[in-house]
């Protein structure tokens, strides 16, 4: 067993990590404030190759494993989240789903731009009545013999506007289910598509997400990724790729909420000492830095049993629900640590807090994680 | 025409400095190294320049004097844009010997330009660029916070007291730079990554020279006082502070 990281492993979390400091930190409490989307961090990151780190080289990407991409997930999430879910989805979604289920001539087509950054991606699953139980897909792609058209409204879609390449997910046999729904590329500029206002959300307030409507909307039949009727496996797989950026990304809310109550304990001083000296906010410090250490290592895993070509689903939802869930223990205990401070921004530890809620609802909640583990086991 | 740029291994500004050996050695346990800034800057810079050649600069070549440990700092470098490195196998404690390594790897190596940072972030000996020049017998020109490819050769900005100098200069010749030369350092981007392992890395063996200094022991700065924190309203308290306790008035 070894626990190193490789050197360019290394190399790839220090970048991340330089990035988030020197360029994330400047504004984003600001952003935040605003709703604002981040476009020059989401250039830079673009640049340095962060959008698509682990697309196939021959099609413009990084071609780096998944370890490296949780190392960069942690340390962009320590600042911002709301970049890193843009990161998340573009990489975990949309491009491993088009890597591994796209034909060549998609893969030719669209990874390119979307690896590079050009193009960034969305992934339309959500609708206003189908969001744990995806099977209740109720826009309908109706075949009509070389064009599929779409109707329908899809929500709580990232990277709504500024994403221009959507993965859309939907119904074309309803008598068959969820083995009639597929999953279709779909270019934003097509005629009948149209977004939802802005929502004000509670956190994760840089990233853009609107519903997304489809009004009779024709899409091309070569757009369809994979048999007819793949769809829905096609959502769930892609599903189980992201569920580890989303991991990694609670990690990086966790860990960026540990350390900076280090540093406050240690400067921060009540009844004559640093607050660190008092065994009730030491322990709170053990007690996070136990969470944090163990989110990290199942995070890890999942990566790793996913670079091996091993089965990851299990260790990935185990990763998604453990990692959510200490995020928001650790993410209010650094409030609790902060004190009236943690409690305004400038403290950046209640955005965390608030950020860290998202990661326990979306990609999968929490429960449903636990529908996920419990069957694994159960069901052999 | 061919850069140079010499690369310092040094620990992290944030390493909490511990010595051994009775105050007579650095303890380089746990210690994160990175390159040196200023000559992260210098890279940078190089690199700046190299772009907007339209082809004119054809390498830029980075050399550190250090043992392995100095090699991922090194293929850092590499990943951030330079074409090959080379490593003089020696440990880097004394500027003599350092800037005698560089003179002899590189002297066959015909550089236009040679870039060394003005001092190193651990010692700050700021004693290696001109040493280098002098061994290498080509003139030197310290405190370079400009530098810009001109018709020919090469311009450059001196800081001075009060003011600033532009120098003209012939090639080749060594440039000790500031901080300033550019904006922020370069950040390796994937492509990067990717491709600095494939970089060459050349390890040669040092030529024998004689150290000519040696670490007797080293003393920390006295730890900082606390800070005491005084209300903007109460002026009279600051200064009764001031002249009864830090008695600076």
């Amino acid at each position: 067993m070894n626990f190193e990281f490789t050197e360019e492993q290394i190399m790839i979390r220090d970048a991340a990590r330089d990035f988030a400091q020197r360029d994330l930190i400047t504004d984003v409490i600001e952003r935040d404030t605003n709703a604002e989307y981040p476009t020059k961090h989401i250039q830079t990151l673009s640049e340095l190759g962060f959008m698509g780190m682990m697309v196939d080289p021959k099609y413009d990407g990084g071609g780096m494993d998944t370890v490296s991409y949780i190392l960069a997930m942690e340390e962009i999430s320590k600042i911002d989240a709301s970049v890193s879910v843009i990161m998340s989805v573009n990489n975990s979604l949309v491009c491993y789903g088009l890597g591994k289920y796209g034909t060549e001539e998609q893969k030719q087509k669209y990874l390119p731009d979307l690896a590079t950054g050009r193009k960034i991606g969305a992934y339309l699953l959500s609708e206003p009545e189908a969001g744990s139980d995806a099977t209740m897909q109720r826009t309908t792609a109706e075949d009509k013999g070389d064009y599929y058209l779409l109707n329908g409204t899809k929500n709580w879609i990232t990277s709504a506007n500024a994403g221009s390449i959507y993965l859309v997910i939907a119904q074309t046999h309803p008598e068959k289910k969820h083995h009639g729904i597929n999953a279709f590329i779909v270019e934003k500029e097509t005629p009948g598509i149209s977004l939802g206002p802005h929502e004000d959300k509670m956190g994760m307030r840089s990233s853009d997400t609107h519903s997304v409507m489809f009004t009779d909307v024709k899409v091309p039949k070569e757009n369809r990724i994979g048999e007819d009727g793949f769809g829905f496996k096609f959502a769930m797989k892609a599903l189980e790729a992201g569920r580890i950026g989303i991991a990694a990304q609670a990690l990086g809310l966790a860990s960026g909420a540990l350390e900076r109550s280090i540093q406050y304990s240690k400067e921060r001083k009540a009844f004559g000492t640093e607050i660190a000296n008092h065994q009730a906010i030491a322990f709170k410090i053990a007690d996070m830095a136990v969470k944090v250490e163990n989110a990290r290592n199942l995070c890890l895993k999942a990566a790793w049993l996913k670079d091996n070509g091993k089965s990851f689903s299990l260790v990935g939802s185990m990763a998604k629900q453990y990692c959510a869930d200490i995020a928001m223990e650790v993410t209010t205990e650094a409030v609790q640590i902060h004190g009236g401070y943690g409690y305004v921004k400038e403290y950046h530890v209640e955005r965390l807090m608030r950020e860290a809620k998202l990661t326990q609802i979306y990609e999968g909640t929490s429960e449903i994680q636990k529908i996920v583990i419990s069957r694994a086991l159960l069901r052999d | 025409m061919k850069i140079l740029i010499c690369i310092s291994n040094v620990p992290d500004t944030t390493t909490k400095i511990r010595f051994v050996d009775n105050n007579a050695k650095f303890d380089t346990n746990g210690v994160q190294w990175i390159i040196n800034p200023w000559d992260e800057l210098a890279l940078t810079r190089a690199l700046e320049l190299k772009e907007a050649s339209g082809g004119a600069i054809e390498k830029i070549s980075i050399i550190s004097v250090g043992g392995t440990g100095a090699e991922p700092t090194m293929r850092k470098a590499l990943a951030i844009g330079a074409d090959d490195a080379i490593r003089v196998n020696a440990e880097a404690t004394d500027a003599y010997f350092v800037a005698f390594q560089i003179a002899e790897a590189v002297k066959e190596e015909n550089y236009d330009l040679i870039i060394a940072g003005i001092e190193s972030s651990d010692y700050n000996g700021s004693a290696v660029g001109g040493m280098l020049a002098e061994f290498l017998g080509i003139p030197s020109v310290s405190s370079v916070s400009k530098i810009e490819m001109a018709d020919g050769g090469i311009s450059l900005v001196r800081e001075i007291d009060g003011g600033s100098e532009v120098i003209g200069t012939q090639l080749p010749f060594v440039a000790i730079i500031q901080k300033g030369i550019t904006l922020e350092p370069r950040i390796p981007n994937m492509r990067g990554i990717m491709m600095a392992r494939k970089k060459p890395l050349k390890v040669v063996e040092p030529t024998a020279a004689e150290m000519l200094t040696e670490f007797v022991d080293y003393d920390l700065p006295p730890a900082k006082a606390a800070c005491k924190m005084v209300d903007p309203e109460n002026m009279k308290e600051l200064v009764n502070l001031l002249h009864t306790e830090a008695k600076v008035i």
